[in-house]
């Protein structure tokens, strides 16, 4: 099928935009191709801006609107950056009965951030994930990409505050 | 979560001794590099047994990556293939001793009893789990696979095969247990020149890890059994929709899709038929109502997963209203098996109108967290105790969690059940897609009730007004009570709200919502008076304190 929009050019000469156009190009270029897309500009930016959601949707023919519509629907993106180091806590059955209700409140309590939030300082991003499927780790979380099972709050504020 | 663990990058280093054994190994090490054990670095013991093996000098022997052999609370795991000896906790200390044990290996060794972890379990979607190399075409044909899919195109008719699974007596594994026979059948009588085949690895239900093990251990299990499928019901397209949130799983499904478009067990003329049938991978963005067939369908047409009414059914109307099958991927899983050993073996398993085996992810309070699969029919007890090693520190056991948040919680008295989809839905609460939650003492009943309640909160698209509504008042009726604040009131309108969310939400997420406030409301009642007349808490987990509350 024919596209019959004009393609837009990407926003800035940063090649990441390149990984971004080949993997809608791959789709046809296509609406159905949105959240692909999407994600595809989250891992090469780390985050969705509003220029990123506005190239998506341009060159996809989908209205602005629809694409913020999907970007605030899934969870799994995030339209704020994030700070320099993550911490995915495990808010499962298996890791809440076994703590995670304590972890997050002792990040709270040492560090002042609730999840999604990043610290004051911009060092430390909190999140929590529904299940990481890690459940014999209960209680897991996944700190800068490495997941730790069995955590206490303790050791976790003691690894982030030495990060 | 768009963290992903840094095992996913690594998988793809070949391991070292693989090329080393031409002729069959006198012995093999077997090391479980699936998600869990991957998170305790079992790569690196792959790597480092590689190493050693080849200082060594002993090239008789076979290191080898698998799947999820299951018991992975005790990971990492290396099992010697061999004698079936099992090395758990695996430390870069510990490959000196597997070394010697492979040493010790003789052609006259046969697999000794693992324990009954093991030996209770039956494998048939699971059969290569642990068994093969994920990402090993060749392996996977070397333990019969294939074999289905080559004798359905070469000797079967559509009809042929739609009733061999309908005589099989499967069901859908995704929760609801729809029977998979007739639903393939109405697919394949639907109108409709393009018709779509979609597998559901849209495993959301917190606790449940059944189809991210089957997708990292045997991703071409699932798609053979999607090829079949297609046949089945004439469809030439085919999606995996999977979560993002299991990097591995979606990092080895797209490497098994390669191989088996190179081999021509996907793409235009499979296996040199004139059968074509290819497959694409979406890619979930953390919504738990996409596990819904319709909202799952609007989320692979790249819009906002919010489920529609139905019907008219996906079987008949589904993705760009074409004519769709959505089978989970336990069901597909099943399929090879089927078509391979026959409907009347598949049927002799299980009971009742519960055929064949299910798969469970055994987690919470309980000693042997893991992967098990168990026939249909037996006892809650049997797979808590002999299976699952019982509670950890033998505390008391209070209740099981099965059917995620659309599920309930079975009591004690309940133990001796025997489980089939009938006998949960008998007690309250729901087969779902198989994750076990094992709780004992130390959870109060309330607060896992409001648990499920704020997830279902959080998880709802928000499109009908009794799910959006009725979910967060739901969810704070019952922080009312957990704060030691709620009356009989509130507990009369908790009840009658939760019906009515029942009986009018839209779709499964807001209709099965209420369902943990039923089950722990019909066997925990004294519970939740004991937060309201007593204002205690019996498990002592919600802080009710009537001047402030103390986190």
């Amino acid at each position: 099928m024919p596209v019959l929009h004009p393609k837009p050019p990407a926003p800035t000469d940063d090649k990441r935009w390149k990984i971004v156009e080949t993997r809608m190009r791959r789709m046809g270029d296509r609406p159905s191709a949105l959240i692909e897309a999407l994600h595809a500009a989250q891992e090469a930016f780390g985050y969705l801006d509003t220029e990123a959601l506005n190239f998506v949707g341009d060159t996809l023919g989908v209205p602005h609107s629809r694409v913020y519509g999907v970007a605030t629907f899934y969870s799994f993106f995030t339209l704020k950056p994030q700070g320099e180091h993550t911490c995915v806590v495990c808010t499962g059955t298996a890791c809440y009965i076994n703590g995670a209700k304590e972890i997050l409140v002792g990040l709270d309590r040492a560090l002042h951030v609730k999840p999604k939030e990043t610290t004051a300082d911009g060092k430390i991003s909190i999140l929590t994930a529904r299940c990481l499927g890690a459940c014999s780790l209960a209680p897991a979380v996944i700190v800068d990409g490495d997941v730790k099972g069995k955590v206490t709050a303790a050791e976790l504020v003691a690894q982030l505050e030495a990060m | 979560m768009s963290e992903m663990p840094s095992a996913a990058r690594s998988i793809r280093r070949r391991v070292s001794t693989e090329e080393i054994a031409e002729q069959p190994p006198r012995a093999s090490a077997y090391v479980c590099e699936a998600a869990s054990c991957m998170s305790a670095q079992a790569h690196d013991i792959t790597v480092r047994l590689g190493e050693r093996a080849a200082e060594a000098g002993l090239t008789d022997v076979l290191i080898k990556r698998v799947g999820c052999l299951g018991l992975c609370a005790a990971g990492p795991l290396v099992e010697i293939a061999e004698t079936a000896q099992l090395f758990e906790r695996v430390k870069p200390d510990d490959v000196e001793g597997i070394i010697k044990a492979l040493k010790k290996v003789k052609s006259t060794d046969t697999r000794q009893p693992q324990g009954p972890f093991f030996e209770k379990q039956l494998r048939v979607a699971t059969e290569n789990l642990g068994r093969i190399d994920p990402e090993s075409l060749d392996d996977f044909v070397g333990r019969g696979g294939y074999e289905a899919l080559k004798r359905v195109l070469s000797e079967m008719t559509s009809t042929d095969v739609r009733e061999e699974i309908t005589r099989s007596g499967l069901r859908g594994r995704g929760g609801a247990g729809y029977p998979t026979g007739l639903k393939w059948t109405t697919v394949a009588k639907a109108q409709g020149a393009q018709k779509y085949v979609i597998c559901n690895a849209d495993e959301g239900d917190p606790g449940a890890f059944m189809d991210r093990s089957v997708l990292e251990s045997d991703p071409f299990s699932i798609l053979e059994g999607m090829a079949i499928a297609a046949f089945a019901v004439h469809a030439s397209e085919g999606y995996i929709y999977c979560r993002a949130e299991y990097p591995l799983a979606v990092s080895r499904l797209r490497l098994a899709i390669r191989l088996a478009q190179r081999a021509g067990f996907l793409g235009a003329g499979i296996a040199d038929t004139s059968f074509n049938f290819d497959v694409q991978i979406r890619l979930g963005a953390g919504a738990f109502v996409c596990g819904e067939e319709t909202a799952l369908i609007a989320s692979v047409e790249g819009r906002r997963g919010t489920p529609r009414p139905r019907p008219p059914y996906p079987a008949v109307q589904g993705l760009w209203d074409c004519p769709t099958l959505i089978n989970n991927v336990e069901t597909f899983a099943n399929v090879g098996a089927i078509l391979r050993k026959g409907s009347e073996w598949y049927a002799g398993i299980g009971v009742g109108k519960s055929k064949g085996t299910k798969v469970f992810a055994l987690a919470g309070r309980i000693v042997n967290t893991g992967l098990v699969e168990v026939p249909m029919g037996m006892t809650l007890r049997e797979i808590v105790y002999d299976i699952g090693g019982g509670l950890i520190d033998g505390r008391p056991f209070k209740a099981v969690q099965t059917g995620g948040p659309s599920g309930g919680c079975i009591p004690a008295q309940l133990l001796d059940m025997a489980v089939s989809y009938e006998s949960l839905i008998e007690v309250g609460s729901f087969m779902g897609s198989g994750g076990l939650i094992v709780m004992d003492d130390t959870s109060c009943m309330v607060d896992v009730a409001k648990y499920f309640q704020d997830f279902c909160r959080e998880e709802s698209c928000g499109k009908c007004v009794p799910c959006r509504v009725g979910t967060t008042q739901l969810y704070m009726l019952l922080d009312l009570i957990t704060r030691g604040e709620a009356t009989l009131d509130d507990l009369a309108q908790l009840e009658r709200l939760a019906g009515i969310v029942q009986k009018t939400a839209l779709c499964g997420l807001g209709q099965g919502a209420p369902n943990p406030i039923f089950s722990t409301l019909r066997y925990f009642r004294d519970e939740y008076l004991a937060h309201i007349v007593d204002k205690v808490c019996p498990a002592g987990v919600c802080t009710i304190t009537p001047a402030e509350v103390t986190a």
